[in-house]
């Protein structure tokens, strides 16, 4: 057992740490969240020139040489930063489709663009109905020919005002629930017959409605197999939610820090808010469930490549301590800070923002406890 | 004891019912759950209460109130709540008001009351500052006496709906020399319009507009607007502070807003069924309706105790406590079945024209600022960790 990082691992961290550091300082964040654009392309090209769009994947798969333990120190210090580009639909998401499920030829055509910048990502999987479930899937792709025919609403799409293509779900074969007759396509987003609605979120991040009327594809759109997609997205999801909650690592290690810097500087009564026993012992909690964060985190990262079932387990495990921990963090954080807390001024309420948003993301505690819940004893 | 309503009680809230389906201003209506309203809309609602003689619903008669039992009061809020009226703002009416009564001169009484139970004055509260927030007795706002005038210098913050109050009550300190920080406060009014006062948007993490600081530069006012006797402010800040407590508990909104919670369970999918039918989901809006309804009588027993002539006592900080506990709970459980709707943000940002795709459910859309936006109860009307605080030593004696 070993749960040290390598020297290249240290320096990715850091490199990514500076990044942040020098070029994502919170008022730029804000400015950047709240512009017409919402994003900074040319951060997106910097990303790359770094080489972080390609640090999670081996050099065989068109990487540098990385897995998920790099795209979890990756995510871990955007966490921090809030930062608003789409690493995790683009790359996570997006990459390990492409890895995962991609045939020789999609991966040829894709991976280079998507390490170097210039092939963007977002994951059209939710619908207006589905809530959470991945195999709820009313968007139907129809055999049309040699190809098929995408009709339907794909809801919430992250990143996809950015997206060059998407990786969207849609039924093949069987009723709205079923679990076989899957499949996932890699559509380009300028396709004809696609159009988008697209809006910014409640925690700084833009998000698309995305209609599909009578979009003709190719077979060679089809990435994995034809009405047995499910296993594949699944996997790719649980690789995201491993991301996911190192970005919330991220975001309860700023809340937590500055949680304490606050308690240490305001004084009431005299004395520092922090003498108060009352409050220690409230971010002695914070402190606990962000530890407990990181050591779930580590233990999904490190189980992506087991069995279906391991895996799930690990994931939905994780995803709830990450959703508990960052009700308990965010809001207390929120409360020590008082007034200050709720204002749109202050790094707090945006890093709160974020972390309500993780608890739904890719499905919400409760969701996961049931998955969770259903795998231990089935 | 006896939990039934009498009949005139039931009667009564039959009128009352009928008369806001009927009354209650048509231009007013649905922007409480929208959450848009103007000061004007405020003051609207006010006058249409008192042209129905129901203008102060907690003010004894002799000042131009219902004079109703403490369970028509009940009654009144529950109806309120249920035709979703914009709420009465507090601070003239619940805050001011019966601290004026106690210790106010008749001139001032005669002066501010009627126009506060007329919809002439929109108040908001001048006590917080940015380093008095839970100890607010270290505030630093001074008042000098210069002749017949005060002359008050300082900042005061978190002051809701500051941008559209007419007068503000502050306290101020007026004598630098006292020997501890709760001597030699004053409590006095101010009209916004004095030059010198100047307030400043504060926007919450929800992207709205409620608060404000307040800064005040040489503001001359006449001593006559000094409430009761100068440096004896801390008193009637405190008595201010105990009734604030009571009207927080916010029991007959919370019953609204785990109805709507139900509503939209109801037609929430969750595995292709409605979540409501999910036992898990279903038993959190049970366990907070229960929590409800322990407060709904804790809060009743407080406002019998209020009726037989007592005021309200320390213990309305459980209220405070509770009450805001289950206001956040209910936005967070309605974020939670909203889904992935709830992500989607329009505040701030221009809305498109009606031929855009939709973007979910009107109801999704102010799950997520209203969670954020619920934070805040915890933390005013004096924090939940200082209401604790109330309890131990005054209830407890701790």
């Amino acid at each position: 057992m070993d749960f040290s990082f390598t020297s290249e691992q240290d320096q990715l961290r850091d490199t990514v740490a500076r990044l942040v550091r020098q070029q994502y300082d919170f008022e730029t964040r804000r400015k950047v969240a709240k512009s017409e654009a919402g994003w900074r392309p040319e951060m997106w090209a910097q990303f790359a020139e770094l080489g972080l769009l390609g640090a999670s994947f081996s050099e065989e798969e068109g990487g540098f040489g990385g897995g998920p333990i790099e795209a979890m120190i990756i995510s871990e210090e955007f966490g921090k930063g809030l930062v608003v580009e789409p690493y995790l639909q683009a790359v996570i998401v997006g990459g390990n489709f492409l890895r995962l499920g991609g045939s020789a030829a999609q991966r040829e055509e894709h991976i280079a663009g998507l390490v170097g910048g210039e092939a963007i990502f977002a994951f059209a999987y939710s619908e207006p109905k589905s809530r959470f479930d991945l195999n709820d899937v009313s968007t139907i792709a129809k055999k049309d020919g040699a190809g098929y025919t995408l009709n339907g609403h794909k809801a919430v799409v992250i990143g996809a005002p950015f997206a060059t293509h998407l990786f969207v779900t849609a039924r093949t074969s069987g009723a709205q629930r079923d679990k076989a007759g899957i499949t996932v396509f890699l559509v380009p987003k300028d396709a004809k017959g696609i159009t988008t609605r697209d809006y910014p979120t409640v925690d700084g991040l833009r998000a698309s409605e995305v209609l599909f009327e009578n979009v003709s594809v190719g077979a060679d759109t089809v990435v994995g197999e034809v009405d047995n997609g499910l296993p594949l997205i699944e996997k790719v999801v649980d690789y995201a939610i491993a991301a996911l909650c190192a970005e919330a690592c991220g975001c309860f290690k700023i809340l937590n820090e500055a949680t304490i810097t606050y308690a240490k500087q305001r004084k009431q009564f005299g004395r520092p808010i922090a003498d108060f026993q009352v409050l220690q012992h409230r971010m002695v909690d914070m402190f606990m469930a962000a530890e407990q964060a990181i050591s779930m985190t580590y233990m999904v990262t490190l189980k992506l490549d087991e069995a279906d079932k391991a895996r799930k387990l690990a994931a939905s495990g994780a995803k709830v301590q990450i959703g508990k921990a960052g009700r308990l963090i965010s809001q207390d954080a929120v409360q020590i800070h008082g007034g200050m807390g709720m204002t749109d001024e202050l790094n707090v309420g945006h890093f709160f923002k974020r972390v309500t948003m993780i608890e739904s993301q890719f499905g919400n505690t409760d969701w996961h406890l049931r998955r969770y819940t259903e795998l231990s004893n089935g | 004891m006896n939990l039934d309503f009498a009949p005139e009680d039931v009667a009564f809230r039959q009128e009352v019912r009928t008369w806001l389906e009927n009354d209650y201003p048509t231009e007013l209506r649905g922007k409480f759950s929208r959450d848009e309203y103007s000061k004007e809309d405020f003051l609207l609602w006010q006058r249409t209460l008192f042209s129905r003689g129901w203008g102060a619903p907690a003010w004894p008669k002799q000042y131009g109130g219902t004079g109703w039992t403490a369970t028509q009061r009940y009654i009144f809020q529950e109806e309120c709540a249920r035709a979703e009226t914009l709420p009465i703002p507090p601070f003239g009416m619940n805050m001011l008001a019966p601290v004026l009564m106690a210790f106010a001169s008749d001139e001032q009484k005669a002066h501010y009351l009627p126009r506060i139970l007329n919809g002439t004055d929109f108040w908001c509260q001048g006590y917080s500052e940015p380093g008095a927030g839970s100890d607010l007795a270290s505030l630093k706002t001074k008042a000098e006496r210069v002749g017949d005038h005060y002359i008050i210098n300082g900042q005061k913050t978190w002051t809701t709906l500051g941008h559209f109050a007419d007068w503000i009550f502050v306290l101020c300190r007026t004598d630098p020399a006292a020997r501890k920080p709760q001597e030699g406060i004053s409590f006095i009014l101010v009209d916004m319009k004095t030059p010198g006062v100047e307030v400043r948007p504060i926007i919450t993490m929800d992207g709205g507009h409620e608060v404000n600081e307040t800064w005040f530069t040489d503001v001359k006012v006449p001593v006559a607007n000094l409430v009761g006797k100068e440096n004896e402010g801390w008193t009637y800040a405190k008595y201010l502070l105990a009734h604030e407590r009571t009207g927080i508990a916010g029991v007959a909104r919370s019953k609204k807003g785990i109805e709507r919670l139900r509503e939209i369970a109801s037609v929430e999918l969750d595995q292709g069924q409605p979540i409501i039918r999910n036992p898990d989901f279903a038993k959190k809006i049970s366990e907070l309706e229960i929590d409800l309804s322990a407060l709904e009588y804790t809060e009743l027993r407080t406002l019998a105790r209020e009726s037989s002539g007592k005021g309200p006592g320390p213990e309305s900080s459980i209220l405070k406590i509770k009450g805001t506990e289950i206001q956040q709970r209910i936005t967070e459980l309605t974020l939670e079945a909203v889904g992935v709707y709830g992500a989607p943000y329009f505040r701030g940002f221009p809305q498109e024209g009606d031929n855009q795709l939709p973007i979910g459910p009107d109801y999704a859309h102010m799950a997520a600022p209203l969670y954020s936006n619920m934070r805040k109860t915890s933390i005013y009307g004096g924090s939940n960790e200082i209401q604790h605080n109330i309890i131990a030593k005054m209830v407890l004696g701790l």
